[in-house]
């Protein structure tokens, strides 16, 4: 009962956090400067990166380093499905356009997912991490040579070939060109809501219980007969199909987007939000993503210290967290400050045990 | 002939690959950790090694002398810093870290270096001629052979220093099993950092070769011939020196027949694709060990 409580608490301040962000960042648009409102939109694609990363590196303990190769599937796919309904068959509508891309994002990565899965989740450990890095890579490259142009209501897919008929979409290393920026705020919110009711209730049902069998001892969840690759394959698919979805909506907030954008540094940057938000907690990794994309701008005037900085933050931080001898220190510092708020809150409890019984 | 001549020169880049892979591997065979940085040691000792010939006139040998030990010094300063505090934590830390050190070192090239890429001084590096064969249809550049015969070198001398030397062997124990070894009195943080030591040093040598063959200089240039070498020892069985030989020769003959015969774009998709079928079949590499499960 009392962990059931717990568990509806934290899920709902982190959904009442992204609400309140979500009103906060309305209210106060008008106020922000120009850069920082155009961080808007990439800010709540990564963080439905985070969330979705987590849920393979958290939730089912794998080391995935391709994450960023589903999110360009979903980015360039999204920005073709879009593309070919306003050109082969004149839809204006920008909404209409935006959902139906995100959709398609989400859908091919999920293929690409279960395409992919079905190999990597056989092997193990940093095995398994290695040939996700090398997805990844294989992604960026084979997208580096895809061209696809509308011509009349057809969608022309060319290979290494860049003449094609029509009106060109995209372009193989020069991505895709002339896409319309049809991304809006509301929608990287309405993305985020929607990956956390996924995430969280995947979490908290008896497959999620499963999955995270799976990850504590796999020897001991196979021996009670639970599916161990199936359920692996359920997270890294779910995963698969929300970042995709995020690519899709990060692609149509640009005028222009290449392959080389989603390079291995990326999948490395979600990777960082998921671990410096604690490994496997959703409501760490979406701060953390937030934080992490505005601290460059945020580092603007030390232009050039600010990755040097970020670097050296990381190490530290990774440090601080992890060092037996470091984190007594550092408890041992703020041991009195505990102490004054466990006290507090102690008796706090006792007052209102003392309300119940009455 | 003209398929010989590539694989000459898909052996020479395997030859750097295979001199980059060893790094990884040794690391990943006694610390048990992925050492992403081990890709920008690799900038920093060509760096290194430009400045000495371009800015203090020193000669070659000199400059590949400087440029090694200065590696060594910066893997040990890196392993003592930052991932000495870290061997108890969970892996995933430590890559964290690792990831960190890298945007730190490539961060501070830039800083040092700046954006624009430097021409490493290929010709004045390795005064070599090219070698024609067969009355002129085969050339081979002095460059390729060097880098063949430096592995061949490196890879004689060290498999000869791990299996007869007393600290190769407490290498061994070390990756074998830590805490039995540090019961046996072996000093644990001493063979890692040695582990380091050697690594970094070849990974000097591992750049300047590189940047003989392709001599464009850039703070990213290491990235990617890193992950390519991680790749091959992972192909090859990470934690096995003879592994990374074969790994790093085969991935790079790959990769440069692929680009030759199959297409130029998609070289290094080749590459990662064999990667994934060779893992398929045999999931810890070629010469790795079988991982055994205990219940």
């Amino acid at each position: 009962m009392n962990a059931k409580k717990k568990k509806l608490i934290y899920n709902s301040v982190t959904f009442g956090i992204v609400i309140l962000a979500f009103v906060l960042c309305n209210v106060f648009y008008k106020d922000m400067s120009r850069s920082l409102r155009g961080q808007l939109i990439p800010i709540t694609c990564w963080i439905v990166m985070a969330v979705s990363l987590n849920l393979v590196v958290g939730i089912s303990g794998e080391l995935s380093l391709g994450h960023a190769g589903f999110m360009s599937i979903g980015a360039f796919s999204g920005i073709v499905a879009s593309g070919w309904l306003l050109n082969g068959f004149q839809v204006e509508n920008e909404t209409l356009r935006l959902v139906i891309a995100i959709v398609v994002g989400g859908v091919m990565a999920g293929i690409f997912g279960v395409l992919i899965g079905i190999p990597v989740l056989r092997l193990r450990g940093d095995y398994l991490a290695i040939v996700t890095l090398a997805f990844g890579e294989i992604i960026r490259n084979v997208l580096n040579c895809v061209y696809a142009s509308v011509d009349g209501q057809k969608l022309v897919l060319g290979f290494i070939n860049p003449n094609l008929p029509g009106k060109l979409l995209l372009n193989g290393p020069n991505g895709a060109v002339s896409v319309g920026k049809i991304a809006t705020f509301t929608a990287g919110f309405v993305l985020i809501i929607l990956s956390l009711i996924v995430v969280l209730n995947l979490v908290n049902s008896r497959t999620g219980r499963a999955i995270m069998a799976t990850r504590d001892n796999r020897i001991a969840a196979e021996s009670v007969g639970i599916n161990v690759t199936k359920y692996k394959m359920i997270a890294f698919v779910t995963a698969a199909v929300l970042a995709g979805m995020a690519g899709a909506l990060y692609g149509l907030n640009y005028s222009t987007l290449i392959p080389g954008k989603f390079k291995f540094d990326q999948s490395i940057n979600v990777l960082v939000f998921v671990v410096l938000g604690g490994i496997g907690n959703t409501l760490g990794a979406i701060i953390s993503a937030t934080v992490l994309t505005m601290l460059p701008e945020l580092l603007r005037e030390f232009a050039d210290y600010r990755m040097l900085v970020y670097a050296v933050v990381l190490i530290l931080v990774m440090i601080f967290t992890n060092n037996p001898t470091v984190r007594a220190i550092a408890e041992s510092i703020f041991a009195p400050v505990k102490k004054l708020f466990q006290g507090k809150k102690n008796a706090a409890t006792q007052g209102a045990q003392g309300g119940v019984g009455k | 002939m003209i398929f010989l001549s590539n694989l000459v020169n898909g052996i020479s880049l395997g030859s750097i690959y295979a001199i980059i892979a060893l790094g990884y591997t040794m690391v990943y065979g006694i610390a048990k950790m992925l050492n992403f940085a081990h890709g920008d040691v690799i900038m920093v000792g060509a760096y290194i090694a430009f400045c000495a010939l371009q800015y203090w006139n020193l000669p070659p040998v000199l400059a590949l002398i400087v440029a090694m030990l200065v590696c060594t010094a910066l893997g040990i300063t890196i392993e003592g810093l930052a991932y000495r505090p870290l061997r108890q934590a969970a892996s995933l830390a430590v890559l964290i870290t690792a990831i960190g050190m890298s945007y730190l070192l490539q961060n501070l090239a830039l800083l040092i270096w700046g954006p624009n890429p430097k021409s490493f001084p290929a010709t004045t590096m390795m005064a070599l001629p090219t070698f024609s064969l067969f009355g002129g249809k085969l050339n081979i550049s002095g460059v390729t052979l060097v880098a063949i015969l430096a592995n061949i070198v490196i890879m004689l001398v060290l498999t000869t220093f791990i299996s007869r030397t007393k600290v190769g062997k407490a290498m061994r124990c070390v990756s074998e099993d830590r805490g039995a070894a540090e019961l046996m009195g072996i000093n644990v943080n001493r063979t890692i950092s040695t582990t380091f030591a050697i690594g970094s040093a070849l990974a000097a040598v591992a750049g300047i070769l590189l940047c003989s063959a392709y001599p464009t200089l850039m703070p990213t240039t290491g990235s990617m011939p890193g992950i390519k070498a991680f790749t091959a020892a992972v192909f090859g069985g990470i934690g096995s020196i003879p592994g990374a030989m074969i790994g790093g020769i085969l991935l790079g003959v790959i990769e440069i027949l692929g680009k030759a015969y199959i297409s130029t774009e998609l070289g290094d998709a080749i590459v990662f694709a064999v990667l994934i079928i060779v893992l398929l079949f045999r999931p810890t590499g070629l010469l790795g060990k079988p991982i055994r499960e205990k219940v």
